[in-house]
């Protein structure tokens, strides 16, 4: 027992610098995501067709290319075209962008959701299309989106991990290397599990509250 | 005031007006009545601009409406529009959703337009309400705020779509009220309704769509008192006498 806790002392520092870097990598992920899902999504719902059709497009294409794929390509194939990505610019860049499609599908169902009334009584008191996105629909769409959007915070958070694959030290990376230094498996993966419950738990408590507060 | 000259409207290949030729004058209160499903819906959100038109004219004091042209802004500011499901912003109070066109589309100042959203709330009787929320109130008082909305604009005309179609029976009173002491107030009102008494007592004049065209015209007493066309006879015995 002793040895144990001896042992969890002595990796835990290393696997929370990890953490930071999962941390850092979810929330960069996370705001590019939100920023160009939102593009994507207002283009979709803009009523111009070419804008529409570009949105969408890049949409389909974003969701048939597996996240450590795109990774790859910033991380290794960019440098061939003169871009060199740090590993933690790549693997944001590269989250951050396949999460934008799953954010746009999210936000496009929660502007469409909004009742169309709402359209025309914006319309027929004289609204523009963007005043009316701001003052009228993006406004009560938000609150369809946020318990969506609270879980796919979650998967984020996990899906974090692919960083590794770009040799990013996250904190799955930096368990693998405590491990196959080691060999203390057990003890480091479940110390890597538990903290990535750990980090979660604020989101699913935060993605608990939003329901409860739109069932009202 | 609002001229309307062969209008023509197709929903596909549904031919649903079929030439309709109409005009409200300045401070006239024009009744719509028709079978469900005639136009009569059509007309009016053509006249705002809110659906378009395939063929004919419509204008409003000479300015031409063109639901793509920059002017149709102008225009919706000045002919405001209530609808049957009342359309309030769930999202804001009572307050705000009065002020929201005065400030944010006709940039008043913000202090005038709550001056003024307080005056009309107290004319629709629902001065207490200021602060709730439209899921809050009653179909009844939605509507009354939906009309202060309207009014909040300063409209030159205002649109009613079926004013009281959504509302509880015990409720429609209060908002036809509202509206015929706005007739009284001298607004230029266009209601397209199925409440005959009150076409009868607050309308100037009714108009009968029926088959995509104005089938019959007249001041209200007349027209729905002594009907000349056998559809108008048709539709108000059916409506006055449903069993």
């Amino acid at each position: 027992m002793l040895v144990l806790l001896a042992r969890v002392q002595e990796y835990f520092p290393i696997l929370l610098q990890g953490a930071w870097l999962t941390i850092l990598v979810t929330l960069g992920s996370l705001a590019l995501s939100t920023v160009l899902g939102m593009v994507w999504a207002v283009m979709r719902v803009s009523g111009i067709p070419w804008l529409a059709n570009l949105a969408a497009t890049i949409v389909n294409l974003l969701r048939g290319i597996p996240i450590i794929v795109l990774l790859f390509f910033l991380y290794f194939v960019l440098p061939d075209f003169g871009v060199a990505l740090s590993a933690l610019q790549a693997s944001i860049l590269g989250l951050g962008i396949a999460y934008s499609a799953y954010q746009s599908e999210n936000f496009r169902a929660g502007i469409e959701a909004v009742d169309h009334g709402q359209v025309e009584a914006a319309r027929a008191m004289g609204m523009g299309w963007p005043l009316m996105m701001r003052r009228v629909v993006l406004p009560q769409a938000v609150k369809i989106v946020l318990p969506p959007y609270g879980n796919i915070m979650i998967m984020m958070l996990k899906d974090s991990s692919q960083a590794s694959t770009i040799t990013v030290a996250e904190l799955a990376l930096q368990g693998k290397l405590i491990a196959t230094s080691t060999f203390q498996n057990a003890t480091v993966f479940s110390m890597v599990a538990v903290m990535y419950l750990v980090m979660c738990v604020p989101l699913i408590l935060f993605v608990r509250h939003l329901e409860k507060r739109n069932k009202t | 005031m609002i001229e309307i000259r062969g209008l023509q409207k197709f929903f596909g290949t549904h031919h649903v007006l079929k030439g309709v030729d109409a005009s409200v004058a300045k401070g006239e209160v024009v009744c719509i009545i028709g079978p469900s499903g005639s136009g009569k819906s059509t007309i009016l959100r053509c006249i705002n601009g809110l659906e378009s038109y395939s063929g004919g004219t419509i204008d409003i004091d000479g300015v031409h409406v063109d639901h793509k042209a920059p002017s149709i802004k102008r225009i919706r500011t000045e002919v405001a529009m209530v609808f049957q499901r009342f359309n309030l912003f769930p999202h804001r109070s009572v307050l705000e959703n009065i002020i929201e066109g005065p400030v944010f589309v006709k940039g008043e100042p913000r202090a005038a337009a709550i001056a003024h959203a307080k005056e009309l709330l107290a004319s629709v009787g629902l001065a207490e309400k200021i602060d709730a929320h439209p899921s809050q109130l009653s179909g009844g008082q939605q509507q009354r705020v939906a009309i202060a909305r309207a009014l909040a604009m300063n409209p030159k005309a205002i649109l009613f779509d079926e004013p009281t179609s959504a509302l509880d029976p015990e409720l429609v009173g209060d908002v036809l009220e509202v509206m015929r002491k706005l007739a009284e107030a001298g607004m230029t009102m266009v209601v397209v309704t199925h409440e005959m008494q009150f076409a009868r007592e607050v309308a100037d004049r009714v108009l009968f769509i029926d088959g995509g065209v104005v089938a019959e015209q007249g001041p209200a007493a007349e027209l729905l008192g002594n009907p000349q066309h056998p559809r108008t006879q048709d539709f108000l015995r059916r409506v006055l006498h449903p069993m």
